[in-house]
């Protein structure tokens, strides 16, 4: 009977001064219905009801956990309520993004847009569409062409000087100074602003062939600074953990060191370098700013990037949102920018999948 | 003749070693190589605007005249990004290192990096045709409360394209590379600090405060610096979301520009002295990302040495 008697004293005293589970709750509800009369008196929006409530409620849960648990709790919970209060602020523009592409993309994206180009589609075409009701024309089929090329070629020259300079860090420099500064100038090569690479490639190709030289060509070099650090740096990292026992059971028995590097290192880190060029093609496909400077825009198919200009998806959808192609009706120039925006998330978020799946699917069996 | 042929192969291995390592060799020179040379086309290229004669540049008071508002209206628009970004990427970071219920966080990272995919291109169009006419509808209430303040004078702009715009959708590009570089750093922090710091009777924001902050405020200030040389480089939304104009103290009316969307915008249809004129502004833009990411990186390494995480 003694012992109960303490045991419950006990507990009384250990949950003294702490706030019942329920109360955040209790909070929460008063503040959504005082959030509600707040908004109502100065003219309610959902938006506005939401924001006052949120406010009403960190403030009534701080003070009140102030006056039961102390000021100390106070500022625990209140900082908790601010970081996950910042976690959902975070995803409100990614939650926009994503549902005013699908939402302004989906009617767009026909077999009509994937399929033909703009090529000969002028202002009246779009406003007959526009008067008529009838469907609108012209594609984005160029612009998914001259994507594919330029990111083609960017990936061609990018992938063998990215995967040897880290062969090289990884396997052949390591300590030596040059590896150091390889190693600090890729780092530094990847806060490269993009249009600053777009201006590099096309100052080179003006003092070699001439100023106004814009090509897919000149657009791929362009990409390629910037999908270089990259790849050195996803390949490096995957090289890196290539356990050392594999490489010196390949030099135990008599392999040369590049034997062993291409039959041995690499082929166990593939999964991760794949994965990491993958990733590195999706960061690359969305680039704008240096495409409009190197390969200027055209309305219809090309598929020589070694001449004439050419339009990528990024391209397409800031020139049909800027300047429409009906400057007296823009809907249909803007439907077709949203219907290309949607495509181009579409290939990002496909390739970022695969990047994953790839480094799932492939990498190397482990012991475990 | 199995002698001759063990020898014949020890040759090629020979040569396909000094082969193999010499074009490793070369592809790293490459890109040393490469970045010399973006600073040097781009500098013969500028070299034009330099000595022209002042009334040729565009606004006719010569180079520097033409260049300066321009830079202050980057480091504007990079200066509004960060001040929204740094703490919302921050607290992000916690939430999912420290505060997020172990089993969703990975989720939740996954979710936040999604946002560092979706194309600038993407957010601009975002940014000029839902965003702005949202913001627009906030100046005219900002014009109108706070008005006397120089940076909220209004009128405000009617369709919201302005400098707080666009710093709003250039934070939304940050905050993802912000969140990521700090949530790594915060995962190495050990794990016997912030289990002594409980043991103590910590609540989970003074462990917070003691042993994760104090441990990641180098990877905080590279990671912040990281974000602001994205910013200042950034492109596509600054030039879809801003009504370019005159450099103005209000960042709720029409106007300021920034390097990016200046060539962005001038560069397809530019010619002679413009273009080299245009190339300057990138080379100009080019030297001050190239310091602050320098910055950046010399603290991320400098920090990498005395920490225990590797």
């Amino acid at each position: 009977m003694a012992a109960n008697q303490t045991l419950q004293r006990r507990q009384s005293q250990l949950t003294r001064g702490h706030l019942p589970s329920y109360a955040v709750w209790v909070v929460l509800g008063a503040s959504v219905i005082l959030g509600a009369a707040i908004a109502s008196l100065i003219g309610f929006t959902v938006v506005g009801w939401a924001i006052i409530s949120a406010i009403v409620f960190v403030v009534a849960a701080t003070i009140v956990t102030a006056v039961a648990e102390g000021e100390r709790k106070a500022k625990d919970r209140l900082v908790t309520f601010l970081v996950y209060g910042a976690f959902l602020v975070a995803l409100l523009p990614l939650i926009s993004v994503i549902w005013t592409v699908l939402e302004r993309g989906v009617p767009g994206l026909s077999y009509n847009f994937l399929f033909t180009s703009m090529n000969g589609l002028t202002g009246a075409v779009d406003n007959q569409a526009v008067e008529n009701g009838t469907p609108v024309l012209g594609g984005a089929y160029h612009a998914v062409l001259g994507t594919l090329q330029i990111t083609l070629w960017a990936t061609l020259i990018s992938v063998p000087i990215g995967l040897l300079t880290a062969v090289y860090l990884v396997e052949y420099g390591s300590g030596k100074n040059l590896t150091k500064a390889i190693t600090f100038f890729v780092d530094v090569m990847t806060g490269i602003p993009s249009i600053v690479a777009g201006l590099f490639a096309a100052a080179l190709f003006a003092l070699l062939f001439g100023p106004g030289t814009r090509t897919g060509f000149v657009a791929a070099v362009a990409l390629s600074v910037l999908m270089i650090p990259v790849v050195v740096r996803s390949t490096e990292e995957m090289l890196k953990i290539v356990p050392n026992e594999l490489r010196e059971a390949s030099y135990a028995l008599g392999v040369r060191k590049w034997r062993t590097i291409t039959k041995v290192v690499i082929p166990t880190a593939i999964s991760g370098i794949a994965s990491g060029v993958t990733l590195s093609i999706a960061r690359v496909i969305g680039e704008t700013a240096p495409i409009l400077v190197t390969a200027g825009f055209a309305s219809s198919i090309n598929t020589n990037v070694f001449s004439g200009w050419m339009s990528t998806l990024p391209t397409f959808i800031y020139y049909q949102i800027l300047t429409p192609t009906s400057p007296t009706s823009p809907d249909p120039s803007t439907q077709r920018a949203w219907a290309a925006a949607l495509l181009l998330i579409l290939m990002v978020m496909l390739l970022n999948l695969g990047a994953r799946f790839v480094a799932s699917f492939f990498a190397p069996k482990t012991s475990r | 003749m199995s002698t001759t042929s063990l020898k014949a192969s020890t040759d090629r291995g020979r040569a396909g070693d000094k082969i193999f390592s010499g074009v490793s060799l070369t592809a790293g020179v490459l890109i040393l190589a490469v970045l010399f040379s973006v600073a040097v086309f781009l500098l013969v290229q500028a070299a034009p605007t330099f000595s022209a004669d002042p009334t040729e540049v565009t606004g006719g008071n010569g180079f520097s005249a033409y260049i300066l508002p321009i830079v202050v209206g980057t480091v504007v628009a990079a200066t509004i990004a960060l001040l929204i970004a740094t703490p919302v990427g921050i607290a992000v970071a916690l939430f999912i290192s420290h505060y997020a219920p172990r089993r969703l966080a990975r989720a939740f990272g996954y979710v936040i990096d999604l946002l560092a995919a979706i194309p600038s291109v993407i957010y601009g169009a975002w940014g000029y045709i839902v965003l702005a006419p949202q913001m627009a509808k906030a100046y005219a209430w900002l014009a109108e409360n706070l008005g006397w303040l120089p940076i909220f004078a209004g009128p405000a702009s009617q369709t919201g394209k302005t400098m707080l715009t666009a710093g709003v959708v250039l934070a939304v590009m940050v905050i993802p590379i912000i969140t990521s570089l700090s949530r790594e750093i915060f995962l190495q922090t050990p794990t016997l600090h912030e289990e002594a710091a409980l043991a103590m009777g910590a609540t989970r924001w003074e462990m917070v405060r003691m042993a994760v902050l104090p441990f990641a405020r180098p990877g905080i200030i590279s990671a912040a610096m990281l974000g602001l040389g994205r910013a200042l480089g950034e492109t596509m939304a600054v030039a879809l979301v801003l009504s370019p104009g005159a450099l103005g103290a209000s960042l709720i009316k029409t106007g300021n520009q920034t390097i990016a969307a200046e060539i962005a915008l001038n560069f397809p249809e530019a010619f002679g002295l413009r273009l080299n004129e245009l190339i300057a502004a990138g080379l100009v833009l080019f030297v001050i990302t190239l310091i602050v990411n320098m910055i950046a990186r010399f603290i991320i390494t400098r920090h990498k040495e005395f920490s225990g995480a590797n």
